[in-house]
Parts: C-alpha cells; sequence; structure tokens
C-alpha cells in the first residue's frame, strides 16, 4: 500500500497528479507538489541515510535548507547525477531517482551502524586525528575509506547536459526571503515604482505562512500570499524569483543568487532551457527578510528516524498533507510551538502530550490545547527517546532548567514521533557574510543581526521579530526605507489584520539534562550531518579547546554542508556551559558563502569547454590546421608546436625541421610576439630608462635588442626595438609577456613620469610577422620583395619597409636562429596571402614551416635565453652573462640598475647561466635537474644549480643544455653532476653557452 | 565584489574591470643610487598593512587604463575616495568611522 502516511485532505499538493520516483531502487509515489522529503515521509520511508562517523540510521528532521540528514545523490543518469541535494528542497518530479549516499549493503541494514554501536564510546572528537596519524603517508589510504563511510556524495563521471548561466542585474531594492516580512517588504518597496527583485529558495513564495494557523483579514494567511504575489506580478519593475536562493552577500551589495529552473522539472532541463543561473545583482538597497530557524532541543537518542523539529511537523501536515507519525509527543520551551500539537490534533491524529520545560505556561495556544484536552506537562521535557530504526517511545521526565537536573525518573511514552523546538535562531548567515558580529539578545534567545556598514535593512525573524502582526508590520517599514534610501516615494499602505495573541517567553534550554552525565547518557546529538555529540564538545572544552571556532574545529561542528544551521546554537550553549561562561562570550563562529551548497555548473555558467577561457589565433592559423601542424599554448595563444609529416613524432620532425633551417630556409609564424606602438617626444629617454641598455644613438632604421628588469635588478623581459621615426618606436616583448609590459610602461609613464610625453598602443594584432630564417632566406625574400637585401644595403639590425608579396611590409633583419633572418611583418588580415606567395617562391628552397620546438633549439643552440624558462625573477644580466646588455654609464639611474647593485646581487658565487655537455653525447638532461659538484657526498646534497633547458641537437651531433650554476662562468671546463630518481648520475661538462657557431658569422652576412 | 569610481572615466563600475596595484603615494627615489642598501630595500619591498584607512594605486584595467588612487578600509571594504594620480587625498587618518563616506564622496564612491 502506498502513501500510508499521507492524510485523506489538505495540503497544497495536487493529487490528481502521481509522480512515481525511485529511492534506493524501490518504486513509489507522490504527489505534484510535494518536495522529495514530503513523498519519503508520505510513504513511511523512515532511513534516509546513515551518519557520518557513527554510521547511526537518520532520518528527515527538517523541510527547509536546514536539513542536515536528508542529504542525497539525486540522478536517473551518469551525465545528470548531483551529490548532496537536500530532500527537503527537492521538489517532486515524475522519475526522480535519488539514493542514500552511505550504509553497506544498505542504509537499511548497514554494518558499519554495528562497529558504530560497539565502537561508539571509541570515537572521541579528534579520533581520526588521533588514529590515522601513522605512518603518516598512509593518511590518503585512511581518507579513501573513510570518505566512502561518511557518505559524502559523489560527482558525474560525465560531461552534464546541462547549460547554466550569469545574469548580471542591478536594482533598487533586493528583498531576500518572501516570508511574511519578505512579501511586505517587496510590497511596500514595489509599490513606490522602485526596480525590485525579490528571491526566495522555495518553491513558492509564503514562507511559514504557507502552513500557518493564522488568518490575515480574516482569510487564510495562503490567500493574502497569492493576493500580494498578483499584485507583485503586475508591478513592472518587480521581478520574482522563486526557487532562488541568496547564497552571498558580497561586498558593496553584491549578492549572488542561485536559481534553479528547471530542477523541479526532471532529471535535465527541457530542451532549450537554462537549468540553474546565477544572478549578480548589484543593489541600492538590501532587506533581509530570511527568518528565523528552530532549534532543536538536544537530548538522549534524538537522531533515531521519527525526532522532528516540530515546526517541520506543521509544515508536512499543513502544506503537503503528509503525517510523519501517528502519535505525538512533543517537547518545547515556548508558545509558538504548540500549534503543532493544535494542528496535529486537528488533523485527527494522536497528540500523547506536550512537555513544556517552563513551569507554568499560560499562553493563548497552550490554552487553545488544554482546552482541546491535549495532555500538557509542566517543568519537563523529553529526556530521551528509543528505538532501532525508528522512534517506539519517549521518555518524559521533569526537570529544572536553572541547575540543569533531571528531578523525576520520569515515564515512557508510546509514540512513533517527538517533535521538539528549543527556540528559534534568526537567519543572519547572509548579514555576517561581510564580517558582521551577530549580537546575542537574551530576551529572544538568539543572535541578531549586529551594526554594519552594508547598505541593508533586516526585517522579520532575522530581527527576533517573531509575531505574525509585528511581523508584517516590520517587512512594510523595511521596504518602505529601502526604497525611500534608493531615492523613492513610499508609503506605508495598509497593514492586514492578524489576531493578536498573547505570547509568554521562552526558557532558555538547549541541552535538556539528562539523570546521567552527558558522557554517560545515551547520544545527544548537535550536529547531526556531522555527529557531534554533547559529550564531544563537553570533551573538547576540557581538553583545552576554549575558542569556538577551535571548539568547532576538533569536534567538526557546522563542518557539514548544511553549515550547522540546527547544531550551531546548541553547540555553543553547551561549550558555553561547560566552560561556565554566557553565550555572549563565547560568541559564534564565522558564517562564509554559501549559504546553501552550489553546483559547480552554476558557478561555471557558460564559462566551460571551449568557453572557458578566451583562445587567440594567428592570422595564419588556417594554413598551420592544413598544413597539419601540432599546437602549443603560450598564454592564451594557439602556436605552432612542430609540423610532422608522414607520421614523424616530435623528435623526427624537429629534427628536419632543424637541419632544413640550418641548411636551407624555414618558416615561423612569430605574430605572437608582442607588439608595443611607442610615440612621443620622450620616447627615447623613455626606453632609456625602462630598458637595461642605451638607446641614445639608435639611428632611425635600426633595431636593438634590449633586457627589461624590475627595481629589484631581476630580468623580467626581453625582446628587439626598432626606431621607426625620432619620435616613434616599435618595441616587441615576449609572447607570453604582452600584456605585462605594457601595463609596466604605463605604470612608470602615469605614475612616476607623467612629465615624459610618450603614448603606448598594443598592436600585437595589428601586424602578422612571418620569420624566415636560414642561408637561403635571402635568395627567397628576394623573389617577393621591392626592398634591396643587399648586405651592405641592408645590414643585420636593421630594418626596412617596402612591398612583400606585394602589401606593404616592415621587414626586420634580426635573428633568433643565428641564421640570415627576416623578419617580414604586414598588416595582419594580408598575411595568408602574402604567406601563400612565399610558400609558392620557397618550393625550390624547400622551404619548411617550423613551430616553436625548433624555434627552442635553434636559439639554444646559439645560447639566446627564454625569458621565464632561463630566468626565474632570481637572475640579474650578470647573472645570464649577459652584462653586455647593460648601460652603466646611462645618466638616468634606469629601472633595476639600482636593484642589481645590491650587495647580494654583486656578491660572488651567485647562480649564472651556462652551457652543460653532457659527457656521454646520447645522455639528455631532465630540464629542471639538479646539479652538484660531488656526486658522492651524503644526502641531503650540496645543490649548485639547475638545468634551464635541454635538447638533442642535431646540428652539433651530441645533446646540450642551458642551466644555471654556482660561479659557473668561472669553472667553464669544470664538471657538474646531476643525481636522478633513479639512482644514475648523469655528468656534464661546463661550458660556454653558445654552442653554435660562437662567433655570429651566420647571421651577420 | 566592490563598486569602484573611475575618476578618469566618472563612473562606477565592478570590480572586474580593475586590478589593484599596492599601496599608493610611494614615490620612486628621485637618486636611486644616492640610496643605501636598506633605504633602496624599504621602498621595494616594505608597505603598510594597516587595519583601517589605506590608500592604494588602481588601475582601470578593462576600462580606460589610467591608474588612480582609492581610499579604502581595510576593515570594512569600504571606498571612501578615489582621486588621480598627483592629487592629495580627501580622507586620511586611521579610523573606520562610517561618518568618513559621507564626508568623502559618499553615495558616488
Amino acid at each position: 500500500m502506498s502513501q500510508v502516511y499521507r492524510l485523506s485532505n489538505g495540503g497544497r499538493i495536487d493529487r490528481s497528479k502521481v509522480l512515481n520516483f525511485t529511492f534506493n531502487g524501490q518504486t513509489y509515489q507522490g504527489f505534484a507538489g510535494d518536495t522529495l522529503a514530503a513523498a519519503l515521509l508520505a510513504n513511511g520511508v523512515d532511513i534516509v541515510g546513515r551518519s557520518f562517523k557513527y554510521s547511526r540510521p537518520r532520518g528527515i528532521i527538517a523541510a527547509g535548507s536546514e536539513e542536515p540528514n536528508a542529504i542525497l545523490q539525486i540522478g536517473a543518469t551518469e551525465a545528470t547525477q548531483v551529490p548532496n541535494v537536500r530532500a527537503t528542497q527537492q521538489a517532486l518530479y515524475a522519475g526522480l531517482v535519488a539514493t542514500s549516499t552511505n550504509g553497506w549493503p544498505n542504509v537499511n541494514n548497514d554494518v558499519m551502524g554495528i562497529l558504530g554501536k560497539v565502537g561508539g564510546k571509541l570515537m572521541p572528537p579528534g579520533f581520526y586525528y588521533k588514529t590515522f596519524m601513522y605512518p603518516q603517508s598512509f593518511w590518503m589510504t585512511y581518507e579513501k575509506y573513510i570518505r566512502k563511510a561518511a557518505g559524502l556524495g559523489r560527482a558525474p563521471l560525465e560531461n552534464d547536459p546541462d547549460s547554466y548561466d550569469y545574469m548580471n542585474h542591478h536594482c533598487d531594492v533586493l528583498v531576500v526571503g518572501a516570508g511574511p516580512a519578505g512579501l511586505a517588504a517587496a510590497l511596500a518597496a514595489g509599490r513606490s515604482g522602485a526596480r525590485v527583485i525579490l528571491a526566495d529558495e522555495q518553491e513558492e513564495f509564503g514562507g511559514s505562512l504557507l502552513d500557518s494557523r493564522e488568518t490575515l483579514d480574516g482569510k487564510p494567511a495562503a490567500d493574502w500570499v497569492a493576493a500580494v504575489v498578483a499584485e507583485l506580478k503586475e508591478l513592472p519593475e518587480v521581478t520574482l524569483l522563486p526557487r532562488a536562493t541568496v547564497n552571498g552577500y558580497h561586498d558593496h551589495n553584491f549578492l549572488t543568487i542561485h536559481e534553479r529552473l528547471t530542477d523541479h522539472l526532471g532529471d535535465h532541463a527541457p530542451i532549450g532551457q537554462v537549468r540553474q543561473r546565477m544572478h549578480r545583482v548589484r543593489a541600492k538597497r538590501v532587506v533581509l527578510a530570511t527568518g528565523a530557524h528552530e532549534r532543536p532541543l538536544v537530548y538522549g537518542n534524538n537522531d533515531v528516524p521519527g525526532n522532528m523539529l516540530a515546526g517541520a511537523v506543521s509544515t508536512y501536515v499543513r502544506r503537503y498533507g503528509v503525517a510523519p507519525g501517528r502519535k505525538l509527543v512533543l517537547s518545547t520551551n515556548n508558545d509558538h510551538a504548540y500549534r503543532v500539537a493544535l494542528d496535529w490534533h486537528d488533523a485527527g491524529l494522536k497528540v500523547v502530550a506536550v512537555a513544556d520545560a517552563r513551569h507554568n505556561p499560560r499562553g493563548s495556544l497552550v490554552e487553545e490545547a488544554r482546552a482541546k484536552g491535549i495532555r500538557i506537562l509542566t517543568s519537563s521535557a523529553v529526556i530521551e527517546s528509543r528505538g532501532s530504526k525508528h522512534v517506539t517511545a519517549a521518555r518524559v521526565a521533569a526537570i529544572d532548567v536553572k541547575t540543569h537536573k533531571v528531578t523525576s525518573p520520569g515515564e515512557w511514552l508510546d509514540c512513533d514521533l517527538v517533535a521538539t523546538s528549543g527556540g528559534y535562531s534568526p537567519v543572519v548567515h547572509l548579514a555576517s557574510h561581510l564580517g558582521g558580529k551577530p549580537i546575542w539578545r537574551e530576551d529572544i534567545l538568539g543572535f541578531v543581526p549586529g551594526e554594519a556598514p552594508q547598505k541593508r535593512v533586516c526585517v522579520g525573524g532575522i530581527n527576533g521579530v517573531f509575531a505574525l502582526a509585528d511581523t508584517l508590520a516590520d517587512g512594510f517599514e523595511g521596504g518602505v526605507r529601502a526604497a525611500t534610501e534608493a531615492g523613492f516615494k513610499a508609503a506605508l499602505g495598509v497593514i492586514p489584520k492578524v489576531l493578536a495573541r498573547q505570547e509568554e517567553p521562552t526558557v532558555a534550554l538547549f541541552q535538556v539534562p539528562h539523570d546521567k552525565n552527558t558522557a554517560r547518557a545515551p547520544k545527544q546529538f548537535v550536529d547531526q550531518q556531522n555527529d557531534v555529540t554533547a559529550a564531544a564538545i563537553e570533551l573538547a572544552t576540557r581538553e583545552g579547546f576554549e575558542s569556538v571556532e577551535h571548539v568547532k574545529r576538533y569536534t567538526a561542528l557546522g563542518f557539514g554542508t548544511d553549515q550547522g544551521k540546527l547544531g550551531n546554537i546548541n553547540g555553543l550553549a553547551i561549550a558555553a556551559r561547560s566552560m561556565g561562561i554566557t553565550i555572549p562570550e563565547m560568541g559564534t563562529t564565522m558564517f562564509r558563502p554559501n549559504y546553501t551548497p552550489i553546483t559547480f555548473g552554476a558557478v561555471a555558467g557558460r564559462h566551460c569547454g571551449h568557453l572557458f577561457e578566451p583562445v587567440r589565433f594567428t592570422a595564419l592559423h588556417a594554413w598551420h590546421v592544413k598544413n597539419g601542424a601540432e599546437f602549443e599554448d603560450v598564454g592564451q595563444w594557439k602556436r605552432p608546436w612542430y609540423f610532422p609529416r608522414n607520421g614523424e613524432d616530435i623528435h623526427a620532425a624537429v629534427a628536419r625541421e632543424c637541419k632544413a633551417v640550418r641548411d636551407s630556409v624555414g618558416l615561423l609564424d612569430a605574430s605572437t610576439l608582442g607588439k608595443i606602438d611607442i610615440q612621443g617626444p620622450d620616447a627615447r629617454e623613455f626606453l632609456n630608462r625602462i630598458y637595461t641598455n642605451a638607446w641614445t644613438k639608435l639611428d632611425v632604421g635600426k633595431a636593438r635588442y634590449g633586457l627589461m628588469c624590475k627595481e629589484d635588478g631581476m630580468v623580467f623581459d626581453d625582446g628587439v626595438t626598432a626606431c621607426v621615426g625620432d619620435n616613434h618606436f616599435i618595441m616587441t616583448t615576449t609572447t607570453g609577456g604582452a600584456a605585462r609590459v605594457l601595463q609596466w610602461l604605463e605604470i612608470y609613464q602615469q605614475t612616476e613620469w607623467p612629465d615624459l610625453k610618450v603614448y603606448f598602443t598594443s598592436v600585437t594584432d595589428h601586424w602578422a610577422t612571418l620569420t624566415l630564417s636560414g642561408p637561403n632566406s635571402r635568395k627567397l625574400l628576394s623573389e617577393v620583395t621591392d626592398i634591396d637585401l643587399d648586405k651592405d644595403a641592408f645590414p643585420f639590425m636593421t630594418w626596412k619597409e617596402g612591398l612583400v608579396g606585394g602589401v606593404p611590409a616592415r621587414v626586420f633583419r634580426i635573428s633568433f636562429t643565428g641564421e640570415l633572418s627576416y623578419e617580414v611583418n604586414v598588416q595582419a588580415n594580408y598575411a595568408m596571402g602574402v604567406l601563400e606567395k612565399i610558400v609558392a617562391a620557397g618550393k625550390q628552397y624547400n622551404l619548411t614551416p617550423y613551430g616553436t620546438e625548433t624555434m627552442h633549439v635553434l636559439r639554444a643552440e646559439k645560447g639566446f635565453i627564454i625569458v621565464g624558462q632561463d630566468t626565474d625573477g632570481s637572475m640579474t644580466p650578470d647573472d645570464l652573462n649577459m652584462g653586455w646588455c647593460v648601460g652603466r654609464t646611462k645618466p638616468f639611474s634606469w629601472i633595476g640598475w639600482r636593484g642589481m647593485n645590491r650587495e647580494d646581487c654583486v656578491r660572488e658565487n651567485r647562480k649564472q647561466l651556462v652551457g652543460l655537455k653532457p659527457v656521454d653525447p646520447n645522455t639528455w638532461l631532465p630540464e629542471g635537474a639538479q646539479l652538484v659538484f660531488d656526486p658522492k657526498q651524503p644526502i641531503p646534497m650540496d645543490m649548485v644549480g639547475h638545468v634551464t633547458s635541454s635538447y638533442a641537437s642535431n646540428s652539433l651531433g651530441y645533446s646540450f643544455a642551458m642551466g644555471v650554476v654556482k660561479g659557473g662562468l668561472k669553472r667553464i671546463g669544470e664538471r657538474v653532476y646531476s643525481p636522478q630518481a633513479d639512482g644514475s648520475v648523469i655528468e656534464a661538462e661546463i661550458c660556454s653557452s653558445v654552442f653554435f657557431d660562437p662567433k655570429g658569422e651566420r647571421q651577420n652576412i | 565584489m566592490l563598486h569602484i569610481f573611475c575618476p578618469h572615466c566618472g563612473e562606477l563600475r565592478s570590480e572586474e574591470e580593475f586590478h589593484a596595484a599596492g599601496q599608493a603615494h610611494i614615490p620612486r627615489p628621485l637618486d636611486p643610487n644616492a640610496c643605501s642598501d636598506e633605504e633602496w630595500g624599504d621602498y621595494m619591498f616594505f608597505r603598510d598593512n594597516p587595519r583601517g584607512l589605506h590608500h592604494e594605486l588602481w588601475i582601470h584595467a578593462a576600462g580606460c587604463r589610467q591608474y588612480f588612487n582609492a581610499t579604502r578600509d581595510t576593515l570594512t571594504y569600504e571606498i571612501l575616495e578615489t582621486y588621480p594620480i598627483g592629487a592629495t587625498p580627501q580622507v586620511t587618518g586611521k579610523s573606520t568611522s562610517p561618518q568618513l563616506a559621507v564626508s568623502g564622496q559618499g553615495e558616488k564612491v
């Protein structure tokens, strides 16, 4: 028989729409309008999971986002798996598939549970730290099993088929929460014409009004909700966001809202619809109407399924038409919870007794319960419950709240549902996200938001305003205030009439006393998600963890995905009592975003796959693809890495490409190099200050290599800069450094030397650069250009303007390979045509395209550095043996000069860049390998440097490397050793870093 | 996410358009060569880390590419004023009183 716990009538569900769903492989039925939790309770499902540490059976406790136990895995297919979904917040849909995340062989019969029973006493807080410490290397192994046993859900192994989105908004008033206070505030602000967003985490607006016994203007509360929502829908400036949790309150009134658009419709979003959306809202004013969470009482075995929050029982009865039991015992310390007994009684169910911790409660609801003949036991509380897989009885005893003692043995009452209410904790999370400290209020026994610089208004339950009439008034006033402060004329309007009730104060009761002391009493759970007991908190304080943050970390209190919404205040109260201090002296832990867990999909939005990061292509990219290039990512750029032919591997391809460049001519796409156009009368002076070398005498038509240092004297970029006109230069930077260098130039011009008239423009994408390199490059280029390439007319380190392939070009005669080279720069959108002409003309010269790998080998043979590979931010030009590039007599103290003259930068024995030649010419030194002078010394060895670049070279006939070695330049000819992880040692000779054509004759012909 | 008033653009824009560039008002010594190693080290590496008001250098990197200064409260993250390079801050001192926001550029920042 299905839905045995469904009431015959009532609830905001559609009984005509029956929905099938499965839980742990078994099929059940529920109704449209149910949450998964409501449907599970309707079917009498007691156990939804096993607890984190002791593997105790656990059932549903709450009806909202505070639920600590019913944290389920949802998803019908591998791709649609969603972990850690609170069943209380998941709308039921046809075909929903849910599973518990732990329990073996299943949640009803769990092996770990037996261990938990036996070993429970042996698992104090810090158990894992204390037990699994040795050997340390085993932690990873332990963790795998602990994690599995703890039941933390799992991520899908396949790609999520759904789309997720971001939406950016501005609004005048953002109202968080659509309970009575939030609806009132939204109405007041909306009527003023302000741009209002109203967001609520539930399936529909109304909050507590949806299961309220109260009437507004003599009508059911839900009718008022419907009228307000209808009016708000008509207001053009109001945006309504149900199923949207405001998860983070960030700086300057920036809030993030996680909206679940289709999670209630099915396993994945309907075609063309976005599943979830992250709203990023900048609000002029924020109204926090987040309400309050009911606090459970802490008593023995309070985690046995069938122990629930009182308010949740009312929600299930009135909103979902589900009775999570037959025989109720209610334990309370306040008036408000009596409505639960009344709702239960009105539904025709048995209220066994109400245990009230107070002496002589006489409030209106209490009297109403008395009048209905409900048995009320005063100065009493449920001190423990009994039952293995479900509650079968509750022990109610007389207690003295002041002395925290049980004063009578009490009696066991036969029941199958224990509902408890220990008062109400304002939901201060969002109000505290920016560090605002909440303030304890003894009159309401809860923390409320303190003063904060944010432009926000708190209304209703979050302020400790609980009575419905007051909440509505507070909401209206808050809405008016927020709209007014945002610059709108707002009026209060008519507040609906609510029957005033006489309510008596709540008595402070958190942990219920037991006749045994806490350590001996049945387990009293404070944080059910993380299995933290009252005894554990007492132990933590005894062991010296006195700060609330330490208690939290030691016991894991509040560390679950529920962030301790139910347990934290009780935990604080227990810690405070065991240390003999007050709750405000104890203080709260920090609240951090997000309020409830967010899927990674919503966090990523559209920023996944090929949209994760922008990709930059050169103008010649299509040609590279057509010619079979393998690509390498350099920053955001796709650069050809090598061009394999006929199934060549990288080594064969690079060897062939290198040979072609050295023997004839190669072609490199160098378009990605950063290019900065520098103009202004002080451009030359600026270059003098920013580069290490001198620029005063660089004539128009010439180019020069320059090093750039930071103020500390360490090299941070390099490149060739050409003089275009006396006031005009073109600077090239490394591919990865382009943006960094531009910003570097700007900061000095704007903040240090605003008197220098000089302007910078990035022209990286405007120009495409085709580098022809090799002994035949002159012959080849001469076939496609009108520029005079004669060696005297166009010497090394100069540039010319002319036509290449019929297109205006700037040709630079500079070389990064050591060969005769021309860098042809043309407007990027002409580049493909120019390339095709060069390729056609290059056939007879075996023109060979080459990629970055060949470029690296060729430049390393020449000892040319790559900044970022051969340097690491700790190397001066002298360390790189590039002292020739340092203008030691320049009049202005250029950037880096003072820094590189610090004591530490001029000392002997700094690591210096040298060449390394393995003694065995076929051995390749791994890049990054550490170097030592004496390989026989005991470990730890004295490391004297490391390998920065290493290649096999065809031109040389042996492998070679560059690296840094302490005092290396004075050790040319000596040996260094590189001990490898496998125990072998590579022996190498320190040599000059210029391996090929040391006199530089080939580039200068 | 901060909301920052760019004094060059004259608009409040989101933090993601900006980059922070460290403490403001740290002039490069006019004669670096006259600095001792210690003085140069102070210029290079030592910065304030106040709890309260802090004058900071920012760049509107994805906007006008101009640098400017901001006076920010490191405790509350309020930005009390933004001002061009070379200008003197109007809001100074150490306190974190919310009134400063009003005496500064108020709503605008």
